[in-house]
């Protein structure tokens, strides 16, 4: 399971700095959605199968489905990924990296820390679904009226 | 290893060769029983029956020149016909086809499967967006709205069967038959599934993304050869999934109608689930011999007026109902 966890934990890591660095934008989401797979196997490995089958539907099945969508009504072609080039010169990689170090160094600390080893208990999708609509029932509650809230955003500005 | 248990070597192959068989065959069976339909003859020349019109047609794929078009996208363009047949092939992991006959036993099968068929859209959508070409373009944007709104229909239509048989796990869901078909309390969701089933796989009447009289062909106009033969066999390959997801969900599985259980229970639950799976597969090819296809707007509003309200009151009176029940 181990080799699986850090298998695909390398893919992920590796497939979005591809998304980074790509120009095309839609090769950019192929491998977007590759991480994502990548990390539904890790949801896979740590026990939470629900998890990660609600990443690959969700994520991977809609949400970039509508990226990819829009990506096609515009239909920019080259002259965005000319645009791309010219936005992704090294000088702009300063100011994340600098942010980003210490971050990755917290990240190094927490796992030194913890020296737990993954896949304590499987979570299946009869305990998520006790746990939302139980302690956190105002949660799901919430989140489903801002859900309404854009749905009658969008029909609205759709109307026009 | 060779044992037959789930998921050993021996019922991969085995379930490897079940799916395959079917998927060749349902070429040429699909254009005989065309033929039959509209009053003509279809492939009866080669073997018996025609039946060897399949490997001619195999041979015809792969002599065909496999072009690769200067003005596409060639990486996306070669991955788009990949994507369909893997996930269609991975979706029947999780099928159950007789006690203890089945490659894995997930407790989120169901989803699994809606997983997969959210994937196999992208072949439709990469392969147009990848050719270049605004036939292919209209193609790729159809079936990415098509698939993307029936999927929502389909996650929808099957949440009564897990509530009456409380698991995703395909394998319980058919177990939880054995006193009666889901069928009968299901109806809508069995009649919701079945659109959306057509829908989601992109067949006749509901093969929008391909058009052949408006759009050429569609998302698949640039691909020839092997490529072509990609999409044409997870095409096939879709069929009978969601033939075998029918009954699976709805008409009990491997169990035997009245009490038709014959000799071993493994090859007495294997014949029912395909004379099950084979009656749904010939009724698909009747509709596509039957029913003229929609125009698009009116898919759309079919779905989105219709279906989505008739799912939601669906699911919301089946966990009324099995609230008052106390289940």
């Amino acid at each position: 399971m181990s080799v699986l966890f850090y298998g695909s934990a390398i893919i992920a890591i590796l497939s979005t700095l591809l998304v980074i660095t790509r120009t095309n934008i839609v090769h950019a989401l192929l491998y977007f959605i590759v991480s994502l797979l990548a990390i539904a196997v890790i949801f896979y490995t740590l026990g939470a199968p629900f998890a990660a089958a609600l990443e690959v539907i969700v994520y991977a099945g809609a949400i970039m489905v509508m990226f990819l969508f829009v990506v096609m009504m515009l239909n920019l072609g080259h002259v965005t990924q000319d645009q791309e080039k010219a936005w992704l010169v090294p000088s702009i990689w300063i100011g994340p990296s600098l942010l980003a170090i210490p971050l990755l160094i917290e990240v190094i600390y927490a796992i030194n820390l913890n020296q737990e080893t993954m896949a304590t208990k499987v979570v299946g999708p009869k305990e998520v679904g006790i746990a939302l609509f139980g302690p956190y029932v105002l949660a799901v509650e919430l989140a489903s009226m801002l859900l309404l809230a854009g749905l009658v955003g969008a029909y609205h500005l759709a109307r026009k | 290893m060779f044992a037959l248990e789930v998921g050993s070597l021996l019922i991969i192959v085995v379930v490897f060769i079940l799916i395959l068989i079917p998927t060749a065959l349902l070429g040429w069976i699909e254009r005989r029983l065309i033929g039959f339909f509209q009053d003509r003859l279809g492939p009866n020349r080669l073997g018996p029956l025609g039946v060897m019109q399949v490997a001619a047609d195999f041979i015809k794929m792969f002599g065909k020149e496999d072009w690769i078009p200067p003005f596409s996208d060639k990486l996306t363009f070669v991955i788009a016909p990949m994507i369909l047949p893997i996930a269609m092939f991975l979706s029947f992991a999780v099928i159950p086809f007789a006690p203890g006959v089945g490659i894995i036993d997930l407790n989120v099968g169901l989803l699994w499967i809606l997983a997969m068929a959210g994937l196999a859209a992208y072949s439709a959508m990469l392969a147009g967006i990848a050719s270049n070409n605004k036939f292919s373009l209209l193609g790729g944007l159809r079936a990415a709205a098509q698939m993307i709104s029936y999927e929502v229909f389909m996650g929808i239509s099957i949440l009564g069967v897990v509530i009456l048989s409380d698991s995703f796990n395909l394998r319980e869901i058919v177990i939880a038959q054995e006193d009666g078909w889901f069928v009968f309390p299901q109806f809508i969701g069995f009649f919701i599934f079945l659109v959306a089933g057509l829908a989601e796989s992109h067949r006749w009447p509901l093969d929008l993304p391909e058009g052949e009289a408006e759009i050429i062909s569609g998302y698949n106009t640039e691909y020839s050869g092997m490529k072509f033969l990609l999409f044409f066999v997870g095409e096939y390959i879709g069929l009978t999934l969601i033939s075998a997801l029918i009954p699976i969900l709805f008409f009990g599985g491997w169990h035997a109608p009245f009490g038709l259980e014959f000799g071993n229970e493994i090859f007495s639950g294997l014949f029912w689930l395909s004379v099950k799976a084979s009656f749904f597969a010939f009724f698909f090819i009747l509709v596509r011999a039957a029913i003229p296809r929609p125009r698009y707007d009116q898919l759309m509003a079919y779905g989105w007026l219709i279906m989505l309200p008739l799912s939601l009151l669906n699911l919301l009176i089946t966990g009324a109902l099995v609230l008052v029940q106390g289940g």
